[in-house]
């Protein structure tokens, strides 16, 4: 699993490449952590188009950056999800929590 | 046509892309659809993933997988020798985690059950889980 972090102002773009699973979620767990310690950072867009599969281990991942964006009055979003890794976010109910906050 | 396969390793993550790599190749002889393949290898992975992290906890252990295709169905079963489930109803619900500490979105069955037509948990505490899922490939459905 590869992880690209960009800043665009206070939005970290984190563009995935690869399987999200419980083996490779560690990692990228770290890598959003280390990111997430600058504190002007209040929206993560999660860019999943070069995800080619994704367990609900990486719904822990999503949805833990999730809550401590949300804890600082930000805010995320989870974009471009092939069908299969889409499926997974539907079911548990990621999407209902993306934007949550955004005030737009 | 029924075909069967038989499948041990030690209960270590890296084997979870193993094991769905492994069933998907096993399902691709039922002909299924691009969905429905990767439905499996979703389902797969919560499965072996649950026995190495809840089953064994992390520790060695032994995880065996079974395939068996027989006309259009497609049985996998995941099993390990772990530490067995109290609560199976409460272990299936969605978002319970048994372990909340450790940020798990607690989705697992409730993916295997999305994304398979059946799934069956037996288990007993201090003696391990196996979860059975199947899958019909409905070739003009």
């Amino acid at each position: 699993m590869k992880l690209k972090l960009s800043l665009k102002g206070n939005e970290l773009n984190a563009a995935l490449a690869g399987e999200l699973d419980e083996h490779s979620a560690a990692d990228v767990r770290r890598k959003l952590d280390d990111a997430l310690r600058d504190p002007d950072i209040t929206r993560v867009v999660f860019d999943m188009r070069s995800v080619t599969f994704m367990d609900s281990s990486g719904i822990g991942v999503i949805l833990g950056r999730c809550r401590r964006l949300i804890e600082r009055g930000g805010s995320m979003n989870v974009i471009n999800a092939q069908r299969s890794v889409e499926k997974v976010l539907r079911i548990s109910g990621v999407y209902k929590l993306c934007n949550e906050r955004s005030g737009r | 046509m029924k075909n069967y396969l038989y499948a041990s390793f030690p209960s270590l993550t890296c084997n979870e892309s193993l094991a769905r790599g492994v069933c998907a190749q096993f399902a691709i002889m039922l002909d299924p659809t691009v969905e429905e393949l990767s439905d499996v290898r979703t389902a797969v992975s919560e499965a072996v993933t649950n026995a190495i992290i809840h089953g064994y906890g992390n520790a060695d252990g032994q995880v065996v997988m079974e395939l068996e295709a027989e006309d259009d169905m497609l049985t996998v079963t995941v099993r390990d020798t772990g530490r067995g489930i109290e609560d199976i109803e409460l272990a299936r619900r969605p978002f319970y985690t048994s372990k909340p500490g450790e940020e798990r979105s607690g989705m697992g069955f409730a993916v295997m059950e999305a994304f398979m037509d059946s799934v069956e948990v037996e288990s007993a505490p201090g003696r391990g889980t196996t979860v059975i899922m199947r899958k019909r490939f409905l070739r003009d459905g």
